[in-house]
């Protein structure tokens, strides 16, 4: 499945869920799938994902807070995955979109092709870890990480999809940032 | 460690503030400050700087008002979460930075760090003031003030000794 593909069927089961978006390709595609308040775009740094979500989720912890972070994120970021376990926010959902590339510099490799990331999590101490090799269970994963209680983990395998396809996020951070506040 | 009188009447000060979300990652000037806020708040142990700070720019999302404790080498770590997040959404975060290295003999580590910190937060216009025990209410004065009309990140550069010890 496509990355965009595998964004979208997330996208709509979305109703109020508060987003945060790892920065590149995954943010124009979401953006180009399902535009919406609850939408942040974190268009600069890298790797931040799951910290600026939990700080997020313990502010607010009646609201579900979902991560759509990368591979090349969740690598560069590696030690927040314990912080995330460590405080397990019942409210956090943490989806990785695994293309094993570094997508918007060139389709550089990152080295989740050798890593299991959703292990580390699940050391980490996130509640639940779940892995969608193919298309066929992703729906099946989508509703346990929806449901239960988390700090959850989905990492999904994709294909690389062409973000370039798709336009820039075209508001402004500070849009983006009292868009999503009001939101809340 | 101990909360030491200084200590505690800064986090008191910090309290009648509002701020009321603390995060960071250790440094031995801040020993007793960082015990003062353990002892009292939630205090958020976070794996990195940039780290500390992405949770803090959550919470400030969430409506919350928060604190980055942290050494001056976390300054450097933190350094692409001010320019890439912060100064561009315009999310202010009080941070209280030890400076180790800065003016003072120190491990050779700090030295260099020690002398360009405050160019470091020229360089990208955020807002400080080294404080002395008399001027601290009015610096952090300063800085609450600076955040609320420019809403970015501000900084307390904390000399050794600001809270006893």
């Amino acid at each position: 499945m496509k990355r965009i593909e595998a964004i979208q069927k997330v996208s709509n089961l979305l109703k109020d869920e508060l987003v945060i978006h790892a920065n590149g390709h995954i943010c124009r595609e979401s953006y180009f799938a399902k535009d919406r308040p609850e939408n942040f775009y974190m268009i600069g740094s890298m790797g931040l994902p799951p910290a600026i979500a939990l700080g997020v989720a313990l502010s607010h912890p009646e609201r579900k807070v979902v991560v759509y972070d990368g591979d090349g994120s969740v690598l560069m970021g590696l030690g927040t995955l314990t912080m995330v376990g460590s405080l397990k926010p019942k409210n956090l959902i943490h989806i990785v979109f695994d293309n094993e590339t570094y997508g918007s510099t060139g389709e550089q490799p990152t080295l989740s092709k050798y890593v299991p990331l959703e292990k580390i999590a699940l050391d980490s101490g996130y509640r639940i870890c779940e892995k969608v090799d193919r298309n066929e269970n992703l729906d099946e994963k989508l509703k346990i990480v929806f449901t239960e209680e988390g700090p959850s983990f989905l990492l999904i395998k994709v294909e690389s999809s062409d973000g370039e396809a798709c336009p820039r996020v075209k508001l402004s951070p500070v849009e983006i940032r009292d868009r999503f506040q009001s939101s809340i | 460690m101990t909360c030491t009188t200084l200590s505690h009447d800064f986090w008191k000060q910090l309290k009648q503030k509002g701020f009321n979300f603390f995060t960071g990652v250790p440094c031995s000037f801040l020993e007793d400050l960082i015990a003062c806020v353990s002892e009292h708040e939630k205090y958020l142990p976070a794996v990195r700087e940039d780290a500390a700070m992405g949770v803090a720019v959550g919470a400030w999302l969430g409506g919350r008002k928060p604190v980055l404790l942290m050494q001056n080498s976390g300054l450097g770590v933190s350094y692409n979460a001010l320019t890439s997040l912060n100064l561009i959404y315009k999310i202010p975060v009080l941070m209280v930075i030890s400076l180790r290295g800065y003016q003072i003999p120190d491990a050779p580590e700090h030295l260099i760090m020690g002398a360009i910190t405050p160019q470091l937060l020229d360089i990208v216009q955020i807002p400080y003031r080294i404080p002395s025990r008399e001027s601290l209410e009015e610096d952090l004065e300063f800085c609450i003030t600076q955040m609320e009309k420019q809403q970015i990140p501000t900084a307390l550069l904390m000399r050794k000794g600001i809270f006893g010890g």
